[in-house]
């Protein structure tokens, strides 16, 4: 095993920690961002050199910011519960995975699973997400400034995803309860998915949505609502077609 | 007087039998397949087609009241810093809240704790319930992820990642909308009382490439110290074992089709999966092939129930088994103390399955508050403590007799099979005969 130099990696001399991950491996970056505490003062934390590795900063649960330098693979926050990632890069499969609370940002696209299953916190992706983004989420707030691919909020139970471009096909398959706001054009709607009335409450909501994933210049009203028809909530054979 | 001719005995079809023209019937009536819980009804080759030995000139059997039969099992030692160390080689399986009651998950985990044994969590998140009354909890993690986080997570002592179940490989879950209490709905996320939906697929993984990255995901978030065991059905248990294994399981588990589920289909529970005496063998051969037999620890369910079948599986080469159907019935499940209740509902104790619908009348798989009171939680527990050191002492004067001093010491030239079908699935020989099908070209 290479030799560490931990006094190169881990340099206390800057604000913030940085851990550099072609000089140290993921486990113990993961490791000390799990043994902070309400207490710790290291709140600010950098990591260098992700290079697609997996997993980066998953499960922490304390408020502190991370920035990645570079691009991350699979699963990047996942569990997320409290704190403020930022992604300088591309984000693989998974990112925001079951997030609890907190914010995940990733400033260039997102891949396959997008925020899959979040409960809370406020994901932001500033480029595009690939296929699957929001599926079965359960409160997330996703915010994707681009476009989303195929089979979006698939099985969505709650929270709210906001696409500023288009939506691929099938968008919104089996949703129960998450509301979805797309600007541009839906290629296509799931089963039990419909087009919904934009009241009051749901522009309230949205522009909510949107000045915290920081856009701006786009209006609440540009968009359309979607949201379950709730004709697929309790079995019955007339609808079996619909599967 | 006339004659006439002598008439036949009425005969019924085998093929149309009473339960197929039943079935024919309520299926015209309704325009809706049968939902029902419990596993495969149907008779299968299993664990009676084989028999011991025993001990005998060349053999040297235990004396059965003096000498240590030991039955204690390590798992998740390949790479869990905190692996689970049981006292006794029969888990409780995965059985979810919602599906059964709070009482009865508690009990499960009062009468596992009482063994020294695991139980699980199951579809539908941890209840303080089980947690608090299970000092060995495995939490399993499911494609719907209801109710997980990752507090669970951490004060979990195991992780279970569920692909598929024997009662229904390849199928997701159905809860129907009368057992979706306020409760119940909270947990999973859902509105009261609509059916829901338990996906087939991970929603953010498939293939087991993806499964190894997910399974490097939850070790991360519990810093290596769970372990971390991936449930399959019984459908291609040796790909499947050898893919758990590459995908970097500490324990692989296979449930057969005898393996009981809340509610699926019921064509699905009788024609989908194998046998769970067919899965045994191919398992155990992904493992040796691998190197990896007892490194990475095997469990197997569907139709485990009494300690014979405890011994088989392990002389067989499995390291722990798991009960699901058996503790329910310990718990208190089809008593016939309830038999005017069952008939209220056309059935009978011993026969009802309609688990789905929340009626229960032994109070186990139901959330009505009034039923569920027809569970003690402290003395179903202590009822199915008794039930698991009965099966530990029958296997443990089995292992004794085969000469053994410990389960795991058993192993397959102790059995033979009583039919070709078993001989051939559990690769011992026929009684009476060294033939076993399919080895040496016959």
């Amino acid at each position: 095993m290479p030799a560490i130099n931990l006094s190169k990696a881990l340099d206390q001399s800057h604000a913030s920690r940085i851990f550099d991950l072609a000089e140290i491996p993921l486990r113990e970056l993961n490791r000390a961002l799990h043994n902070l505490t309400a207490r710790s003062n290291e709140t600010a934390w950098e990591v260098l050199n992700p290079k697609g590795s997996h997993s980066v900063a998953v499960g922490v649960d304390q408020p502190v910011t991370i920035d990645v330098r570079g691009s991350v693979g699979y699963y990047c926050g996942g569990m997320n519960d409290g704190s403020a990632i930022t992604v300088h890069g591309s984000a693989g499969p998974g990112v925001g995975e079951n997030m609890m609370s907190g914010s995940i940002t990733v400033k260039g696209d997102a891949s396959q699973y997008a925020g899959a299953t979040g409960r809370g916190g406020l994901l932001v992706i500033e480029g595009n997400a690939s296929s699957r983004c929001g599926i079965s989420m359960k409160g997330i707030d996703i915010v994707v400034h681009g476009n989303i691919g195929h089979m979006s909020a698939f099985m969505a139970q709650s929270g709210n995803l906001v696409v500023l471009g288009d939506a691929g096909d099938a968008l919104g398959d089996s949703i129960y309860e998450a509301r979805l706001f797309v600007r541009g054009k839906v290629e296509s709607l799931g089963a039990d998915c419909i087009a919904k009335e934009m009241r009051p409450e749901h522009l309230d909501l949205l522009q909510g949505l949107l000045d915290r994933a920081g856009v701006t210049g786009v209006k609440a009203a540009e968009f359309k609502r979607y949201g379950s028809a709730r004709t697929l909530y309790n079995f019955n054979i007339d609808n079996a077609d619909a599967y | 007087m006339t004659y006439r001719n002598p008439p036949t005995t009425p005969r019924k079809s085998a093929t149309f039998d009473d339960y197929t023209l039943s079935e024919i019937r309520r299926a015209a009536a309704t325009g809706i397949y049968d939902i029902r819980g419990a596993g495969a009804k149907r008779k299968l080759p299993h664990f009676d087609d084989l028999l011991f030995l025993g001990a005998s000139i060349s053999r040297y059997p235990l004396e059965g009241y003096r000498e240590r039969c030991d039955t204690s099992v390590v798992l998740g030692s390949r790479h869990a810093k905190k692996p689970i160390e049981l006292k006794i080689p029969i888990t409780i399986a995965g059985m979810s809240f919602g599906s059964l009651s709070g009482p009865a998950k508690e009990a499960l985990g009062r009468g596992a704790t009482l063994s020294g044994t695991s139980t699980t969590t199951g579809d539908g998140g941890m209840t303080e319930e089980e947690r608090g009354h299970s000092k060995t909890l495995v939490y399993q993690y499911l494609p719907s992820r209801y109710g997980m986080n990752p507090r669970d997570l951490r004060r979990a002592d195991a992780i279970e990642i569920v692909v598929g179940q024997g009662a229904k490989p390849g199928g997701g879950g159905m809860l129907l909308g009368q057992k979706i209490s306020d409760r119940v709905a909270e947990m999973r996320t859902l509105p009261k009382g609509i059916d829901q939906r338990s996906a087939s697929r991970h929603p953010d993984w498939t293939g087991p490439d993806d499964l190894e990255i997910k399974i490097l995901e939850l070790r991360e978030i519990t810093d290596w110290e769970k372990p971390i065991y991936v449930k399959v059905g019984g459908a291609r248990p040796y790909y499947d074992t050898a893919l758990a294994v590459k995908a970097g399981a500490d324990v692989v588990v296979v449930d057969g089709m005898q393996g009981g589920t809340a509610a699926t289909q019921e064509v699905f529970i009788e024609n989908v999966g194998q046998p769970t005496l067919a899965c045994i063998r191919p398992a155990v051969q992904a493992l040796q092939d691998l190197g990896m037999h007892r490194k990475v620890q095997l469990i197997v369910s569907g139709g485990i129930r009494n300690g014979a079948d405890v011994a088989k599986a392990l002389a067989l080469g499995v390291d722990a088994v798991s009960i699901g159907t058996a503790a329910l019935v310990a718990l208190g499940d089809n008593d016939p103390r309830w038999e005017a209740d069952y008939n209220e509902f056309g059935t009978t104790a011993g026969a009802y399955d309609d688990w789905h619908e929340g009626r229960d009348p032994a109070g186990i798989t139901t959330q009505d508050p009034e039923l569920m009171q027809r569970v003690d939680p402290i003395a179903a527990g202590r009822r199915l403590a008794n039930y698991l050191k009965v099966m530990t002492l029958e296997a443990q004067t089995i292992a004794r007799a085969c000469g053994k001093n410990s389960l795991h010491n058993l192993e397959p030239e102790d059995l033979v099979a009583l039919t070709i079908e078993a001989a051939a699935m559990a690769g011992v020989p026929l009684a009476g005969t060294n033939w076993i099908p399919g080895k040496n070209g016959f």
